[in-house]
């Protein structure tokens, strides 16, 4: 109970509060924690902020994504009509959606800067692996997110880019069709479609990611933000220890710098460019031309479209997705190819991968957009 | 003894856990798979006037749940194929400028016999046979 009598004599009441929850909530741990975290110091710890900004615009889905749930239809007849709605009559519904959508997009990229940022790094290294699977589960999640709610606007780009995408899916050996049908709730991409996308988007992803979440911070606590390799060796050789900041409150406020800097970009690119809505999804039409899927997706688009019908006796389609499962099984498991098993790295590989990757990605998606 | 017992007990407890998992999961999974939902077997449809469609000239028509692309070819043919790409199911269009039949998302091409003449496409078009009758266009499927 919170009183005035209650406490030493002579104690402010802002003491007396702090003390009362103290002895409620345990804040002094939480305290001594923050004020032993400390952060290592070099050439690379920018990279560092970009975890952080991902999650920031993570919160920001969440919180934009929980206004359009109080307009949104999830319905082939009523979900145009009602993007349209929410852009057109609600005051800042304009706004509020393409902040979605931009951040959406950003959050997508600043995951691929945190990703490729831990590579070169060599974060993932022994003993965070586990780190590290959890944080491409957080990244197949987003991109989860984005096929998901690529289609809830329901318009003509989103509905064929779900045509090809669960198609994809149906080409998976064995499992596909299945997969395909479970996806599309049906032979074919319609309203029962849309209904079950909406549901993957706004409660099966939130709550699985959530728990992922959750499971990355909480190695990231357990095992601090890791040192690359280079900068201990250079502090072993000086006997010096790596140069440390206090994460709260310096890196802490660096990291809100970042933030305010994300949130200023966002708030430009919503303004400056609010997200179009297009043409309302007909199935009795034609693909139009130049339709392409969102930019994280262009590369393997780009790749769908070069590879001929057939190669040798195979469908050029199926090799073209076994290679993708293929690069991907091989990227998922990087920390365990990347130790030699004599307590070594395979450095030179590891960032040769990297290279490769980045310049795969960055060509095929910059053809994929201009052809 | 006491460690059989324990391992029998064992055995069993987690059996039953089991099958109660196996019992939860079971309709969960039945339940997010789609029932197949009946369709009337379409044979025909009209597809409009003659003179709706000029020369050289395409469009979607509806076939029971499937899109069907209708062609009057410039030599005042008429042709219709499946409109659903073979190659990862985007609707095709006739192409006036090519004379081909062109699928948008990765740039496929067939032929106005429904083969496939560039692209990713794996299969030709399904075909399906035209009537005139009458100042009306009718698709059909093969039988």
């Amino acid at each position: 109970m919170l009183s005035s009598e209650s406490g030493p004599p002579g104690r402010t009441r802002a003491a007396r509060l702090r003390a009362w929850l103290d002895e409620r909530l345990g804040l002094t741990g939480v305290r001594q924690f923050l004020a032993h975290k400390t952060v290592a110091v070099h050439s690379g710890t920018p990279w560092y902020y970009f975890g952080g900004i991902t999650l920031f615009l993570f919160a920001i889905q969440v919180l934009t994504g929980i206004l359009l749930l109080l307009y949104y239809r999830p319905t082939a007849a009523e979900a145009y009509e009602s993007v349209q709605f929410i852009v057109t009559r609600v005051r800042f519904g304009w706004l509020i959606r393409s902040i979605h959508s931009w951040s959406a997009n950003l959050m997508i990229f600043t995951a691929f800067v945190h990703m490729f940022s831990v590579v070169f790094l060599r974060a993932y290294r022994r003993p965070r692996e586990v780190t590290w699977l959890s944080g491409i589960a957080l990244l197949g999640l987003a991109l989860a997110f984005g096929f998901s709610g690529y289609l809830l606007p329901w318009n003509t780009i989103s509905y064929f880019a779900t045509k090809v995408g669960t198609d994809m899916a149906a080409s998976v050996p064995w499992v596909g069709p299945a997969l395909a049908r479970f996806l599309r709730g049906g032979n074919d991409v319609s309203g029962a479609t849309l209904t079950r996308f909406f549901g993957f988007h706004v409660a099966v992803l939130p709550g699985i990611t959530t728990v992922v979440l959750l499971v990355h911070l909480a190695l990231v606590q357990r095992f601090g933000i890791s040192s690359p390799p280079w900068v201990e060796r250079r502090s072993a050789a000086s006997r010096l220890p790596v140069p440390q900041m206090p994460f709260f409150p310096n890196f802490f406020l660096r990291e809100l710098m970042a933030w305010y800097a994300a949130l200023g970009a966002l708030g430009c690119l919503a303004a400056l460019f609010p997200w179009e809505l297009g043409d309302k999804a007909d199935p009795f039409s034609s693909a139009p031309a130049g339709i392409r899927p969102e930019w994280y997706f262009l590369a393997p688009f780009y790749t769908l479209k070069l590879l001929p019908s057939r190669i040798w006796f195979v469908e050029g389609e199926l090799i073209g997705l076994a290679g993708f499962g293929l690069l991907a099984v091989f990227w998922v498991l990087l920390p365990f190819w990347a130790a030699d098993g004599r307590g070594g790295e395979r450095t030179r590989l590891v960032t040769g991968a990297g290279v490769v990757l980045i310049a795969y990605l960055a060509t095929f998606s910059l053809l994929g957009y201009l052809r | 003894m006491n460690r059989e017992r324990r391992s029998f007990i064992g055995w069993l407890l987690g059996g039953g856990l089991a099958a109660s998992l196996g019992s939860f999961l079971y309709p969960v999974l039945r339940f997010v798979n789609p029932p197949e939902v009946p369709e009337a077997a379409v044979n025909e449809v009209v597809a409009g006037k003659v003179q709706d469609l000029k020369p050289n000239s395409g469009r979607i028509v509806k076939f029971g749940s499937r899109p069907v692309l209708l062609i009057r070819t410039i030599q005042d043919e008429w042709k219709a194929f499946s409109a659903v790409c073979t190659h990862l199911n985007c609707t095709v269009q006739y192409r006036e400028d090519s004379r081909q039949i062109w699928c948008a998302c990765h740039n496929g091409y067939y032929d106005l016999s429904g083969m496939v003449v560039s692209g990713p496409p794996p299969r030709p078009l399904e075909g399906y046979l035209v009537h005139v009758r009458g100042d009306e266009v009718v698709i059909a499927r093969r039988t």
